[in-house]
């Protein structure tokens, strides 16, 4: 059974571009201007995945995620931008989007990315993984007590499959090269998006907060 | 009501009818000579000299020139742009109030020493107050009436605002502080006069007065200062917008707007129009993020590769995305890496052709090494089969590298793409 989707973005062109590319792949349940309209449709929709832009008047992706605050549940999203700006797709993944990938995306990519967002997994595209190196480069701070450790970096593992991803590998091709399954790469990446979701490190905030400024 | 009377003297100095007017611009006191003389074409200086020879023997000088002053309305100057002598306007009328409110001082001062002369019954009480009233009364009206009325001209469009307004704002502190010297003149003479005839001795019944006559007039006038401030700030609040939405409109003008109408125009040729867009969206990004932009990057590693990579992107209208991960300093090791990753996307965008996925640039910027990745998927091909005389692999890129104290590591299988791996150590962190 093809995912159900919910089309979110203010601009009606890219819209029907996008609906036009999913025809047939996906089920392209409704799609939504606003943030209200898109709160709205996905209360009375309950989509399995909803596409959501992190650009839009009234707050953005980011408010609709806040909004419906985990109802219905087992909705998920992927967020779909033109922003490169790094504190933008961080605060959506941290908000709750289980992946970010760019408007330049192929159909048949955003198709993939859509089921592998339905089957739970996380949808990394090269730039946010290297915004997610970049955030958790170098030493782990030195952690408050109550905060778990492991949250505050990467495994060395974690590392090199989030690496291939920005060199532009597919997860198939990463699998073979690293030797392990599919799966096992798919599980990295969604530990990954779990440390990029909870981790308290403060510096990921910090750093974005510099990203703004250098870029 | 002020402002009604500006215009209708500008009214009337725009009106075709050939009339005397004063040149306040090359006047001593206020131009009626300097204007006469223009009209009846006679040497402004005799004029003056039998002003000056009235008004020693009888006065009737000084009673002419102020007649003639009151009616005779000023010139404007001839021979200048509209906005230049509104601007021009603003600037004398400064610099001759000072000298317009001494003039009618020494001028009243005159008068009256005349009178004492000719034996009217006359009390020095009123002489001093009068002169101060004379010449602080000159110095307000001449502010009010002749200052350029810029926020109640007619609605004009934004572009026409600005030049008019650009003269408006130097000018209005300067004005603002004459019309207090004025004012301090005026409530000097009155308590002079009152210090003369006695009167300040109720000194407490006088301030009550002034106070109450302050508050009074506080409240009276109250409602149109506000209103003339918030005009004032509004007109300066949608000046900058206008100017902002001008500068923006200019850009989009010069770029969005130039590539779709060429991305029309080659509607027919795909590869030409997904090149244009490109171009123009990255343009676009680096117009926008270009207030965040810091001198020197320029110099920095990610930047230079950033550069190569839109350089080929541009000349072989293929996407390049690079993803960057840390930054360095652009030192000699740096410049050689990013040449040989130049190299390696010039390969990766000719055989990759334009049709296929994007070529994909890694870069990672730690202390101790730089490391790039090029990949393509492209038909890829068998490094071991490539002849050892093609120097674009061997020399820039491989040669490159190992000349650095680098290396360079080239991964492809037929069918899969290929990728170049860039790696230089760093002697300095």
């Amino acid at each position: 059974m093809s995912p159900r989707v919910v089309l979110v973005d203010d601009h009606e062109l890219f819209r029907a571009g996008v609906r036009a590319e999913l025809d047939g792949l996906v089920d392209v349940v409704g799609d939504a201007a606003t943030v209200a309209a898109a709160v709205e449709l996905i209360r009375e929709q309950a989509p399995d995945v909803v596409l959501l832009d992190v650009h839009m008047p009234a707050g953005g992706g980011l408010e609709v995620i806040r909004r419906l605050a985990g109802e219905p549940a087992g909705v998920r999203f992927l967020a779909l931008s033109v922003s490169d700006a790094a504190e933008d797709v961080i605060a959506v993944i941290r908000a709750g989007a289980r992946g970010y990938v760019t408007k330049t995306i192929s159909g048949a990519d955003l198709a993939d990315a859509v089921r592998r967002v339905h089957d739970g997994d996380a949808v990394f595209s090269p730039r946010l993984a290297g915004f997610v190196l970049d955030a958790f480069a170098g030493a782990a701070p030195a952690a408050a007590p109550e905060v778990d450790p492991e949250l505050d970096q990467l495994t060395p593992r974690e590392r090199e499959v989030l690496q291939h991803i920005a060199r532009g590998y597919m997860y198939k091709e990463i699998a073979q090269r690293l030797g392990i399954s599919s799966k096992t790469v798919e599980a990295h990446v969604s530990a990954v998006l779990r440390k990029l979701q909870l981790s308290s490190r403060h510096e990921l905030s910090r750093w974005a907060a510099q990203r703004r400024m250098l870029d | 009501m002020m402002q009604d009377m500006a215009a209708t003297s500008r009214r009337r100095a725009g009106a075709p009818l050939r009339e005397l007017r004063r040149d306040p611009e090359h006047g001593m006191v206020a131009g009626v000579c300097a204007g006469l003389g223009r009209d009846l074409d006679v040497d402004p200086l005799l004029l003056r000299i039998a002003f000056g020879a009235t008004s020693l023997a009888s006065g009737v000088g000084i009673v002419a020139y102020v007649l003639a002053w009151l009616l005779m309305p000023a010139a404007e100057s001839s021979g200048e742009t509209r906005t230049g002598a509104l601007a021009d306007a603003a600037g004398r009328t400064g610099r001759a109030a000072i000298e317009v409110a001494f003039g009618v001082g020494f001028l009243l001062l005159a008068i009256l020493l005349t009178f004492r002369a000719v034996g009217l019954p006359f009390s020095d009480v009123l002489t001093w107050p009068l002169v101060l009233v004379a010449a602080g009364g000159a110095l307000i009206w001449r502010q009010s009436v002749g200052g350029p009325p810029t926020a109640d001209a007619a609605p004009a469009p934004p572009a026409a605002i600005a030049p008019a307004a650009a003269g408006a704002p130097q000018s209005r502190p300067a004005v603002t502080s004459r019309i207090g010297v004025g004012v301090t003149l005026v409530v000097a003479a009155a308590i002079l006069f009152l210090q003369f005839t006695g009167a300040l001795a109720a000194a407490t019944d006088v301030a009550l007065a002034a106070l109450v006559v302050a508050i009074a007039l506080g409240v009276i006038f109250a409602p149109w200062f506000v209103r003339l401030l918030s005009s004032l700030s509004f007109e300066r609040a949608e000046r900058i917008r206008s100017q902002e939405r001008a500068e923006v409109a200019a850009h989009l003008h010069d770029s969005v707007l130039q590539t779709l109408a060429l991305v029309q125009k080659r509607a027919g040729d795909p590869r030409e129009v997904a090149a244009l867009a490109r171009r123009q969206e990255r343009e676009l990004r680096a117009w926008l993020s270009g207030a965040r932009q810091r001198p020197g990057d320029e110099q920095r590693f990610v930047a230079a590769l950033q550069a190569a990579a839109e350089e080929i992107e541009e000349a072989h209208g293929v996407a390049v995305d690079v993803v960057a991960v840390g930054d360095a300093p652009l030192d000699r090791d740096g410049q050689a890496l990013v040449a040989a990753a130049r190299e390696a996307m010039l390969n990766a965008a000719k055989f990759a052709g334009a049709d296929s996925a994007p070529v994909a640039v890694y870069a990672e910027a730690a202390d101790d090494r730089l490391q790039v990745f090029v990949r393509d998927r492209g038909p890829g091909f068998d490094p071991a089969s490539v002849p050892a005389d093609r120097r674009g692999v061997r020399e820039s890129i491989v040669g490159r590298m190992e000349r650095h104290g680098g290396e360079a590591t080239i991964r492809s299988s037929p069918g899969g793409g290929t990728e170049v791996e860039l790696v230089i150590e760093r002697s300095t962190p």
